[in-house]
């Protein structure tokens, strides 16, 4: 081996420590952007290949009812390859040991399986062959304890209907379910279930036709251009508008998670790389300080400047590989872990974790990038130290009276403490780095657990205050304004309101969205339109209350017109005026005034749901009575709702907070542990001098970390500011149509951020003290430094 | 060989039978091969001797840095060797006054407040700018190291040392990295600080001339004292000249 590889080797080990510091913040990095890397592989080829073997459909459609004949001249639209024809439909469910209303989802399975799309992976038993067998989707079968040979009952249109489980099975079309109302899975209170034979078709009139049709379009086909001609041909059969693969609600979900798994590869990494390049910058320009006269010597050798530029850049590649090892390692692990959480929410029958090269590329492409970025000033003018000069040794730092601004300050500070302000103001920048770094931990922190801030946000505003009722009941039609009343004579309902939904596009020039309108009460007593600042809106007379995000997708504001394309009954076209806009985190939606819908759709108090406040001592009666109502299509509990919202999302978070926490803590130390190493190895002598002179080891252990607690504190409220810039870049890129994650960063969570952080660079600190208490006191009177 | 001790009333620092064996891997080696040594009260000792002959590891031993392997060191009837890491902290910061070949000033104090940095944690210090006066050093007190040559610098150092009032201070080849002429001036400043405060004074060199100036020369070689002088004079130190 050369000897300068030799020098390399030993350097490296004799900077072990500082090494590993670096190596964990770069590793922090890699593994970070390899975990949303291989988590973005897994999920989108997992979806492929399972939307493949299933014959995940492209095109989806629901009609009221149409003839089966029709599916043959669907058949013939330009670019279908195939059509599946079937009835879905909504239904209460009776499970044993289960008092609170189930929703199924009731799907008719095609006589020829095989072919069909939307195919069922069956995880357990078999498919049906019999009028009244079915399938059930395996979590809610998990969820309830249903295996296989047990039987449950559902509302089949008014009729109480005997099923029998013959298997258990997952399908693309529901890697996501949510019931209505929903935001989370809730596998307890709505499943999907395949029911064989004729029997939806037979409970609900449907012989020889169907309500819902989905289409698979032959490679090159665009389904944007098939959708008018579809909605065309389905108009006069109750069609409410069909809608692309990118729309379906499971793969709008989950192309969306992977959407925002991309941002989540961008951000973070950033952060722990360009520390990581600072810090290699630090150790890099301190080793080749202490290494001049070696570089003027190998100069007057006869290296070249390339040669002993190349000996550093491999020094750095050294720190690089171990961060970059440590790092993929951790990320492949991460990826994993973070791929079967998502499977948690996500199901699907396999899952493809087999991540390719590419992101361990890229990401140890990007750690190696920041490290050379970080050596390339102190290797550049470790390259240009000109020999005669770099054998003499450096000329001593020149303090001034002035270095600090308000040099008035140090009056009446001891000498300590002014050797301490000192050195910051003599080396502000890299100073102010230190901090930075830090800082950057508590960033880091408070960008992670703003994430439970905004759910219990979001939990406060949208369920705990806008909604005062327990229950809202869905009718499988408009019903009435006497369903309500029916309703609100169960004994232990306490306070009813109407709504109604009615399915519409919305247009304003050349956009269009399909958003239903929602006619509530002009003053809402229990569900409330809630305006994000904490403001329930009453409802003007005519007009539309909107939301900004649909205002904005509409490219409207209050005073505009709207057009409203009505997907139901007699179709008509309204225009209505944006009256307000109101900002909510969850979806676009649109209010009217229920009675002036109902003008509107020249309907007598119509309604699809009713809210319901309910006594909490007779809630199992009213639930008892709700089972036996017909016509129910869905039953939302709002304890239930929240609880599978802020729960669930809670438990996952807490999973990732607790990463990051790890990752935090590793750059507060990296950053600390280097920052004092550094200048104990510049100030050793100083230090050694001062144990010498009869000062204690605490004593100077206050000179030499004293900076470092001092850095350490500025550096907490600059991570609090930090934080907050990066949570509100995190919020930004993660707002969608139908979340916006409000910025509502806690006290407590600054507090907390702030106190690991310190705790961190406390630890490290003592690392470092251990070192303080091995100075060489003789050393140093003998040596010049 | 006889020494001739001081009288023991007026001892300030003995040391009996005193060793000091380094080891290092398979290597051992012997910097003080017993060393017996008294100092008296005021007295100004130059330790004479080549490198490696164990001056500054008997400097070092006597100034509570280093510990013999064997002997002892007494101060005011207490054994050195037996002072633990604290109690020798504490006796360098009331006891003993270092001044170091390469100055050691921290660079980002004045020279004024150098001194101050001892006089902080001393009992009963003089006040810095007086110490910087006796060094001749009055109108220099608020520059910082780098403003300073390398004998104002040297100076400084000597005023850190004696501002807290040691009763001893250790000077460690003091004019080693100055010429001859800046070299006299640190001289004449020990001198002059001896006069003044009848500080007991080692000082370690390996130029014979230095050691004109001293009561007692102590001449080192291969870790022993090998001979002991007393100049007939003292010469001062403006007539010293290398």
């Amino acid at each position: 081996m050369r000897p300068l590889n030799r020098k390399l080797l030993r350097d490296l080990w004799r900077l072990r420590a500082q090494v590993i510091a670096i190596a964990l913040v770069m590793a922090s990095g890699v593994g970070l952007m390899c975990m949303s890397l291989t988590s973005i592989e897994a999920l989108g080829d997992t979806a492929e290949a399972y939307y493949e073997r299933y014959r995940f459909a492209d095109v989806f459609a629901r009609v009221e009812r149409a003839p089966e004949q029709l599916a043959e001249r669907l058949r013939l639209l330009p670019g279908v390859e195939a059509v599946s024809t079937r009835v879905v439909k909504n239904a209460v469910l009776d499970v044993a040991g289960f008092e609170e209303p189930v929703i199924g989802q009731l799907v008719s399975l095609p006589d020829d399986p095989a072919s069909a799309l939307n195919q069922v992976a069956l995880t357990r038993g078999r498919l049906p062959q019999a009028a009244g067998e079915c399938v059930l989707a395996e979590p809610f079968a998990t969820a309830h304890g249903l295996e296989p040979g047990m039987k449950l009952r559902a509302i089949m249109n008014s009729h109480w209907q005997e099923l029998r489980v013959v298997g258990l099975g997952l399908s693309p079309e529901y890697v996501y379910t949510i019931g209505p109302g929903a935001l989370m899975p809730d596998d307890l209170r709505y499943g999907v279930i395949w029911v064989g034979g004729k029997t939806l078709q037979a409970a609900w009139d449907l012989e020889g036709a169907f309500n819902d049709v989905s289409l698979a379009l032959l490679r090159g086909a665009s389904a944007e251009a098939l959708l008018p001609q579809l909605d065309q041909l389905l108009a006069r059969y109750g069609g409410v508008g069909a809608i692309a693969r990118k729309d379906q609600l499971s793969n709008w979900f989950l192309m969306n998670e992977i959407e925002q798994l991309k941002s989540l590869a961008s951000i973070l990494p950033t952060i722990f790389l360009a520390v990581a390049a600072f810090l290699t910058h630090m150790v890099l320009s301190r080793l080749i300080a202490v290494e001049r006269s070696e570089i003027g010597l190998l100069k007057a050798f006869g290296y070249t400047d390339r040669a002993i530029a190349w000996h550093y850049i491999k020094l750095v590649l050294g720190i690089g590989m171990v961060g970059i090892v440590l790092g993929c390692a951790l990320g492949w692990w991460l990826g994993l872990v973070n791929t079967r959480l998502y499977a948690e929410f996500y199901r699907f029958p396999f899952l493809l974790y087999a991540p390719g090269p590419a992101p361990f590329v890229l990401a140890s492409l990007a750690s190696l990038g920041a490290g050379l970025i970080g050596a390339l000033g102190s290797v550049r003018a470790a390259a240009a130290l000109p020999p005669a000069e770099a054998m003499r040794p450096p000329a001593p730092p020149l303090f001034r009276r002035s270095g600090l601004p308000a040099a008035g300050l140090l009056r009446g500070l001891d000498q300590p403490s002014r050797i301490l302000l000192r050195q910051i103001a003599r080396w502000p920048v890299r100073s102010f780095a230190t901090s930075l770094g830090i800082g950057m931990a508590v960033a880091v922190l408070v960008s992670a657990m703003m994430w439970m801030d905004a759910i219990d946000h979001i939990t406060d505003v949208y369920f705990l205050q806008a909604q005062g009722q327990d229950v809202t009941v869905g009718f499988t039609d408009p019903r009435p304004r006497s369903a309500e009343r029916e309703l609100g004579r169960i004994d232990g309902v306490l306070g009813t309101e109407p709504l109604r939904m009615v399915p519409a596009r919305l247009h304003a020039g050349a956009r269009e969205k399909r958003q239903p309108l929602q006619g509530v009460p002009a003053r809402q007593q229990l569900q409330h339109v809630f305006d994000a600042s904490g403001h329930a809106l009453e409802m003007p007379p005519g007009g539309l209350v909107i939301s900004t995000m649909l205002a904005q997708l509409l490219g409207v504001k209050a005073g505009d017109l709207v057009e409203a394309e009505v997907l139901e009954g007699r179709r008509p076209r309204l225009q209505l005026p944006v009256a307000a806009t109101f900002e909510t985190y969850i979806g676009s939606p649109a209010y009217i005034d229920i009675d002036a819908l109902n003008r509107l759709m020249l309907e007598q108090d119509s309604i699809t749901a009713v809210q319901l406040r309910l006594d909490p001592d007779r809630r199992q009666a009213v639930f008892r009575r709700l089972k036996e109502t017909p016509r129910i299509a869905f039953i939302t509990l709002k304890d239930a709702a929240v609880h599978s919202f802020h729960d669930t999302l809670a438990r996952t978070l807490l999973i990732y907070v607790s990463f990051f926490v790890v990752f935090a803590c590793t750059l507060a130390f990296g950053v600390t542990y280097n920052a004092a190493r550094i200048a104990l190895s510049e100030r050793g002598r100083e230090l050694a001098t001062l144990r010498v002179l009869g000062f204690t080891r605490a004593e100077i252990s206050y000179i030499l970390l004293g900076e470092v607690g001092l850095l350490g504190f500025a550096a907490l409220p600059l991570g609090c500011f930090m934080g907050y810039l990066v949570a509100r870049i995190m919020v930004g890129s993660f707002t969608t149509e139908l979340f916006r994650i409000p910025l509502a960063i806690q006290a407590s969570t600054y507090a907390v951020a702030m106190l690991i952080g310190l705790g961190a660079t406390l630890a490290s600190a003592l690392l470092v003290r251990r070192r303080v208490d091995r100075l060489d006191l003789i050393a140093v009177l003998k040596t010049r430094e | 060989m006889d020494m001739q001790a001081p009288a023991a009333s007026r001892t300030t620092r003995r040391a009996r039978g005193l060793t000091k064996v380094y080891a290092s891997g398979e290597v051992e080696v012997h910097a003080l091969r017993g060393v017996d040594l008294e100092l008296a009260h005021g007295e100004l000792v130059v330790l004479l001797g080549p490198s490696g002959s164990g001056k500054s590891t008997l400097l070092n031993i006597l100034g509570g840095l280093d510990t013999c392997s064997s002997g002892s060191v007494l101060f005011r009837d207490q054994p050195l060797g037996a002072m633990d890491e604290r109690m020798l902290t504490a006796y360098r910061r009331r006891h003993v006054g270092f001044v170091f070949q390469f100055y050691n000033l921290i660079p980002s104090l004045t020279a004024l407040e150098n001194v101050a940095l001892v006089t902080e944690i001393a009992t009963n210090p003089m006040a810095p700018a007086e110490a910087l006066a006796l060094v001749g050093l009055a109108a220099r007190l608020g520059h910082f190291p780098a403003q300073l040559s390398g004998g104002e610098q040297q100076r400084v150092a000597i005023a850190r040392a004696i501002a807290k009032r040691p009763d001893i201070l250790l000077c460690d080849e003091p004019t080693g990295a100055l010429d001859s002429t800046t070299g006299v001036l640190v001289l004449e400043a020990i001198e002059h600080i001896h006069a003044e405060l009848g500080t007991t004074t080692v000082l370690i060199t390996h130029n014979a001339v230095i050691a004109g100036m001293a009561d007692r020369v102590l001449v080192m070689a291969d870790g022993r004292i090998q001979e002991e002088r007393r100049p007939p004079r003292r010469i001062r130190a403006r007539e010293l000249s290398w």
